[in-house]
């Protein structure tokens, strides 16, 4: 590619000034878009990656709602996008229904909320906000987006083969995940599951160790920890999470993978099927399920802090207010963080596990409602006498705090295991997860494309547009998820391909057919903030420096996405990031870098 | 069809297309930025907050009063009646937290909705206040942990009742079977190879306990205010016997044996004169009646609640509750597992 082209597609994306000319004359198409090492460009690949992956989940979302809702009924949709195998006369197969629902759960949890949350914004905001020119290592970044990428390729590869994708659920419990005789799923598909999601460890891990190691040691002068916003807190403390329990997912694949290739028996014992006992002995699935969930339960933790980061510093900003208890928040997450590590055995109750030990797990599970209720509530008093501006990014963030709490008073009742016993596994279940993760982190990732849409694309997202992205998306979201608690009380557990084999739940389906309803609105929502989204990208409003008049370091570099951020020297920090509306100040924000006066106190002291 | 497809999306594009010029057009007549946040926008929003946040709750109630015909009845068994009343318990709570907690972040949100006026209140910190949400938090979670573990101990307890009735659940690719203890009221043990059609548990043959075992598909019999104490296996991949008219769950894992035991408290038979019951079989009798299909009594029922392949949803059984007299008779008419192999 030409010098000239890729300047034309310079031009296209709105960098207008010429204020950037270092580096940039030896750049390739191939170097800048990409094997692209810096921090603006990966961070967009990452997020487009996530859009592509998200719009796949949510439609196959809507496939087996569809099923769901109207079981038996033919439809030329089904039929259409799986083809005369799968959706044979229309009709959703039960063996393609399960795969369905793995990839969608697999896609959505790691792939648009680990990789594509994290990877969007660590990217984007690490080097922005801690004030350093890239990632410290540009190359493990550029790596970590390829591997992200050749992952992503491998688990959507899987839909096309043969037998069908890995359908043992996002969670593949050997033995089901582990013998080839126990669905057809767990041929090919497992495999490429597994090789996929161990790239994406890689990738991950790429990831996690370049933000911690640049969040420690690239912080530009005056960036005191107790002075980083806590976008940047929730990002390391994200990354840190993830570098210490992914590495127990791949253990606990690769000994799967033993047992699926090499004949051993890590996860299986005194096992018949496919009309032959196994030579097996001696190993347990149980062992898998700890070494699962233990990367697991963080893993919930490592999909929702960033987006608690990202709302933190948009619900400060837009309420014009610093965000309430800033140590708090951190030490909130920080215990979050910690406790994440010690409840894993929660996933485990009716395993057959010791109740002693489930009683422990009972105890610093509900220990975490705690952190988790004070960050609730300081967010609520952050909009407290606030002067709040409702940006579509503000609408989003407010939504995460409903949904964040919505979520997460069920996760008191799934803690306690006496009450477990009876909606483990449940439609109750279902709900509690969708609400406190799924949604809270959807609409934190919303939130933080719509709040830095200029600073990656120098273009305005239309407001007007994401207003209606907003409700349509909020009002639909719980029309789907609130439902489902009340199948899970009338006992309909989760996986099952319909809810009509036996007369049990046949009273229920006016709410399956409200669920699927909603879904089908919801998703049609996505197509305003999709054509939003490449619309902006192209024909958005020019973006000024500082649109949001927001404190944080990345709104002072100039617009034109240039290497090493800032044209000239490293911004010097003197502040914390939340002085808005002080008094005595005659604008409503104080970024960064300017000089506290003669006795003004930093970090919301008096002055 | 395909022509239908191509029509759609045509039509698809000609609209985002249409959608763009509106936009931009109506971009032309306006002074100003259209991103940057109006006073009007604010006020649209703060107040939609505001709806929002009544409609949201009144949702809720709607659901819980409209639905609430078809949840699952009270529980049928003793150890169920407490979880029931720790769930009330723990639902008042969570549901006031719910409430409350949304009406004040709507209710704020609409409340400081900004001006160009107003001025926000610089308010960084404030410990009274955050001791107070840690430490109410803190002491209402203290109550829940202390009655949900006292409850635990006690379903969980392994205290052996001498009377209790022992039964396997066993669990396979798509379908259960129970196996009851015979006269000698031991279970014979059990070997995986032996596995074969005429011994679908695994019996160990060699193992005379066994000889008298009562194997059973489809259905199976317990006797009211007995306890009955489940042990469960699996063939071949991980299940989950649930039991939700009794509050009972446990998963079946290849290579172990899981327990769980409950003492039923109402008959198959109580149940179906119980109003609440008579109700939700009203309800789903309406909708058979709509589509056709038979009317159906109410029955106890064995779900599979842990994936486990293509039939997962439909592996069940009935379970039979009845006076321990009924039951023996029953018992007493099962064949045993001795007279299968020999007549194979
Ligand atoms: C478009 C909106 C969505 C709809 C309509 C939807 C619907 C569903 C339903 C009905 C199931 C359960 C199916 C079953 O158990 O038979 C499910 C599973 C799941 N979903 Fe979603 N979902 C949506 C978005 C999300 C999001 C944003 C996440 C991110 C956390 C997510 C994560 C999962 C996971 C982890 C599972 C479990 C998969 C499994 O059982 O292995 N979903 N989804
Ligand atoms: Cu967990
Ligand atoms: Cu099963």
């Amino acid at each position: 590619m030409s010098h000239e082209h890729s300047a034309d597609l310079t031009e296209h994306l709105g960098h207008h000034d010429h204020a950037h000319d270092h580096d940039e004359h030896e750049e390739s198409f191939v170097s800048k878009y990409i094997f692209s090492m810096d921090h603006k460009m990966i961070s967009r690949q990452f997020l487009i990656t996530a859009i592509v992956m998200a719009v796949i989940a949510m439609t196959m979302s809507i496939i087996f709602r569809m099923q769901l809702a109207w079981p038996g009924e033919k439809f030329a949709f089904i039929n259409a996008v799986l083809g005369d195998k799968w959706g044979k006369d229309g009709i959703l197969d039960p063996n393609m229904y399960l795969a369905l629902v793995t990839i969608h759960g697999t896609i959505m949890v790691f792939f648009v909320l680990t990789g594509g949350l994290s990877g969007t914004f660590a990217n984007l905001l690490i080097p922005y906000q801690v004030g350093a020119r890239d990632m410290a290592s540009g190359f493990l970044n550029m790596l970590s987006y390829w591997f992200f990428f050749l992952s992503s390729v491998i688990m959507l590869g899987s839909l096309f083969i043969e037998d069908g994708p890995a359908s043992g659920g996002w969670t593949i419990y050997p033995p089901l995940s582990a013998l080839p005789e126990a669905m057809p799923g767990s041929k090919l598909g497992m495999t490429l599951w597994l090789i996929s999601m161990t790239l994406f460890v890689v990738s991950s891990l790429l990831g996690g160790i370049n933000y911690i190691v640049t969040i420690i040691n690239l912080r530009t002068k005056g960036m005191k920890m107790t002075r980083m916003p806590l976008t940047m807190w929730a990002m390391l403390i994200t990354a840190i999470l993830g570098v210490l329990s992914f590495p127990v997912l791949v253990s606990c694949v690769v000994l799967l993978i033993c047992d699926r290739s090499l004949g051993t028996s890590f996860y299986l014992s005194d096992i018949y099927i496919g009309g032959r006992p196994l030579d097996n002995v001696g190993g347990s699935p149980i062992l898998f399920e700890h070494l699962f969930w233990f990367l697991g339960h963080p893993e919930v933790y490592i999909v929702l802090l960033p987006a608690l980061g990202i709302t933190s510093e948009i619900i400060s900003t837009n309420s014009r207010k610093p965000i309430f208890g800033y140590r708090a928040m951190i030490g909130s997450m920080l215990a979050i963080g910690f406790l994440s590590f010690i409840v894993w055995g929660h996933h485990m109750f009716l395993t057959g596990m010791n109740p002693f030990l489930g009683s422990v797990f009972v105890f610093t599970t509900l220990l975490i409602a705690i952190p988790s209720a004070v960050k609730a509530f300081n967010y609520i008093t952050t909009l407290w006498k606030g002067n709040i501006q409702y940006t579509p990014a503000m609408l989003f963030s407010i939504g995460l705090v409903s949904s964040f709490v919505t979520g997460g008073v069920t996760g008191i009742i799934l803690a306690d295991s006496t009450l477990d016993i009876n909606v483990h596994d449940t439609y109750f279940v279902v709900a509690h997860f969708h609400i406190v993760m799924g949604l809270s982190a959807i609409f934190g990732m919303f939130a933080g494309v719509y709040h830095w849409f200029p600073k990656m694309f120098l273009r305005m997202m239309n407001k007007k547009l994401g207003y209606l992205h907003f409700w349509v998306t909020f009002i639909c979201a719980y029309g789907v998820f609130f439902p489902m608690h009340f199948l899970g009380l009338a006992g309909v557990p989760r996986r099952y391909y319909t809810n009509s084999a036996f007369p049990m739940f046949d009273n229920l389906v006016d709410i399956n057919e409200i669920v699927t309803v909603f879904a089908i609105i919801a998703a049609l929502g996505q197509v305003i903030f999709i054509f939003n989204f490449f619309y902006s990208i192209f024909r958005g409003e020019k973006s000024p420096q500082n649109p949001w008049n927001s404190n944080t370091l990345e709104w002072t570099t100039p617009m034109a996405n240039i290497h090493g951020n800032w044209p000239g020297p490293l911004p010097v920090v003197h502040r914390w990031a939340y002085d808005y509306s002080k008094p005595g100040s005659p604008n409503d924000f104080i970024p960064q870098t300017v000089p506290l006066v003669e006795g003004e106190q930093d970090g919301g002291g008096g002055h | 069809m395909k022509l239908l497809i191509l029509i759609g999306l045509v039509l698809l594009i000609i609209a985002v297309h249409q959608l763009m010029r509106v936009v931009e057009l109506s971009r032309q007549f306006k002074k100003g930025n259209e991103w940057s946040v109006k006073d009007s926008d604010n006020s649209f929003n703060g107040k939609a907050m505001l709806l929002f946040g009544f409609a949201f709750i009144a949702f809720f109630f709607w659901q819980a009063n409209r639905w609430n015909d078809n949840l699952l009845p009270a529980a049928s068994s003793l150890h169920g009646v407490k979880v029931d009343t720790l769930w009330d318990y723990n639902m008042y709570i969570i549901v006031t937290v719910f409430v409350l907690t949304n009406a004040v972040l709507f209710y704020f949100a609409y409340k400081y909705r900004g001006t160009k006026e107003t001025k926000a209140t610089f308010l960084a910190h404030d410990n009274r206040l955050e001791m107070i949400w840690t430490i109410v938090p803190a002491v209402v979670l203290a109550f829940i942990i202390i009655f949900g573990l006292k409850y635990w101990n006690e379903i969980t307890d392994r205290s052996n009742d001498p009377n209790k009735i022992t039964i396997e659940l066993y669990a396979k690719q798509f379908d259960w079977t129970a196996r009851y203890a015979g006269f000698d009221k031991t279970l014979g043990s059990t070997d995986y190879r032996q596995i074969d059609g005429g011994n679908v548990v695994g019996m160990d043959t060699l193992d005379p306990a066994g000889n008298d075992d009562i194997i059973v598909k489809n259905e199976f019999h317990i006797p009211v205010n007995k306890e009955i104490e489940f042990k469960m296996r699996s063939r071949d991949v991980i299940h989950s016997a649930y039991m939700p008219h009794f509050r009972a769950q446990m998963n079946c894992v290849p290579g172990m044996v899981t327990e769980f035991k409950f003492t039923p408290s109402k008959t198959t038979a109580e149940m179906r004169k119980d109003p609440y019951v008579i109700q939700l079989m009203k309800g789903i009798n309406e909708v058979r009646e709509k589509r056709g299909e038979e009317p159906v009594e109410f029955d106890y029922i064995l779900l599979c609640n842990k994936i486990c392949g293509a039939s997962h949803y439909n592996m069940q059984m009935t379970i039979i509750v009845e006076s321990e007299k009924d039951y023996k008779d029953w018992l007493l008419t099962q064949p045993r597992f001795k007279k299968r192999v020999v007549s194979k």
